[in-house]
């Protein structure tokens, strides 16, 4: 039976992690593939490296970066954090990431969608939306929600199944950071608008909102950063708690 | 042992080469039919459409260098697709070395596709993986699938029950990615090596 996935989110900044990561039995915190490699000792099921960095050295940092968690880790993985252009696709393809994300670029030009499916596949496209709750209708934000837009989420995540993307990750920035459970309702209607994965995130807080995320919300996969970071909640009790309680998982 | 892994227009074949290294084996990358004619062991990764790899693949006569090949060959998802007769997908002839069709998922309860992430294994009776793998996950990305049949060596669930592993002779294929898939991954492509 297809399992649901529990995927850690990593925030990257010039190649290193950043924002609240507190191991103890880390030699290096900061290092992304130490990170990785650790949470997929643990079970975790992919993982998402997601660059903060604003440089024009960006995309030979994230290639290399690429590189070194792909040499490393043998569960798949996505990049993701400003991507605009092929060129900077194509490189982290070469350098062997299994996925990269797309956001706001998609947006402002949405055959970016198309051109990356076309060369690359879908397989390999994620589409990655945060949107908001306004006064009854769920809009689609920019800029890691710092502008606002005019476009329905639901109509936004469809257009882009049209054009290609493979999965999309859908975070509510109502519930981001709130850790009170995910958006179920919202996510529901988005898995039931398209037929390709949906990865939820924003707002795990308790193993009962993973539960909550995959029945009720009817979510593939389940996002989160600050809760496994923290070590508030570990991945294997997580799978286990989901596994008793009927939930398939990977374990 | 000489591992050849052939180079073609496909995505992503650079995770194969990586996973091998981990395990300790050097691999040759090319797409020069004598290099892949005298290895000992062939790995046929792909990530890509049909139509145009086996396009790719007339033009540049690896079609030929591949039917021919008598070592140990592991096909890789669309590698594994395109050692079957034909494929739905843009209706394509493939390689005709494994007399099994491929077809595209056709969901009946709201299942997605592509199917994505981690599922199990049921192995065959005297299935090449060896026994400790059975319900073991592995990771899948694909839209189409093997039907089960007589070379059938593994076959996962999902939509209905789709052939994940095959054997004929001396073509090996998984349609999941080993590569991807941790340390059952691991432990298939050593299997695979210590044939």
């Amino acid at each position: 039976m297809l399992a649901k996935r529990i995927i850690p989110c990593l925030d990257i900044k010039e190649g290193r992690t950043v924002k609240g990561i507190n191991f103890v039995d880390l030699r290096d915190a900061g290092d992304p593939v130490e990170l990785g490699a650790m949470y997929s000792e643990q079970g975790a099921d992919e993982l998402v490296f997601l660059d903060i960095t604003a440089t024009h050295e960006k995309r030979k940092t994230l290639a290399a970066l690429a590189h070194e968690i792909a040499a490393n880790l043998s569960i798949p993985f996505t990049i993701g954090g400003g991507i605009s252009s092929l060129g900077d696709v194509e490189a982290l393809l070469h350098a062997g990431a299994d996925k990269i994300s797309v956001n706001s670029a998609a947006v402002r030009r949405p055959a970016l969608i198309e051109e990356l499916a076309g060369n690359f596949g879908s397989q390999f496209v994620v589409l990655a939306v945060d949107a908001k709750h306004i006064n009854g209708e769920w809009f689609v934000y920019l800029n890691g929600g710092r502008i606002a837009t005019e476009i329905r989420l639901l109509d936004w995540v469809k257009e882009a199944e049209n054009l290609g993307a493979g999965e999309i990750l859908f975070t509510s920035m109502d519930h981001d950071g709130v850790k009170t459970g995910f958006a179920n309702d919202i996510l529901a209607a988005v898995s039931e608008t398209v037929s390709v994965p949906v990865i939820a995130s924003g707002g795990a807080g308790k193993m009962e909102h993973f539960y909550e995320v995959f029945t009720r919300g009817k979510a593939d996969a389940g996002l989160a950063a600050s809760i496994f970071h923290f070590q508030e909640i570990g991945i294997a009790e997580l799978k286990k708690y989901l596994s008793d309680k009927g939930v398939p998982v990977r374990i | 042992m000489n591992l050849a892994v052939i180079q073609y227009n496909a995505g992503n074949i650079r995770s194969v080469l990586f996973a091998l290294d981990r395990l300790g084996v050097k691999a040759d990358l090319t797409g020069d039919p004598d290099r892949i004619r005298r290895a000992d062991k062939v790995i046929f990764p792909g990530v890509g459409e049909a139509n145009t790899t086996m396009r790719f693949l007339r033009e540049k006569g690896l079609d030929e260098v591949i039917r021919s090949l008598r070592q140990p060959v592991l096909g890789i998802c669309l590698g594994m697709q395109l050692l079957c007769d034909h494929s739905e997908e843009n209706d394509t002839e493939c390689l005709g070395i494994i007399p099994q069709h491929v077809r595209l998922f056709r969901p009946q309860s709201g299942e997605k596709v592509p199917h994505m992430g981690w599922n199990t294994l049921e192995l065959s009776p005297d299935s090449w993986l060896g026994s400790d793998l059975q319900d073991q996950f592995v990771y899948f990305v694909h839209s189409y699938y093997v039907e089960p049949g007589p070379y059938t060596a593994a076959s996962t669930h999902y939509v209905q029950p789709f052939s994940s592993v095959v054997r004929k002779d001396n073509f090996y294929a998984t349609q999941f990615h080993p590569e991807k898939s941790g340390k059952v991954g691991e432990a298939i492509l050593r299997t695979f090596l210590d044939i």
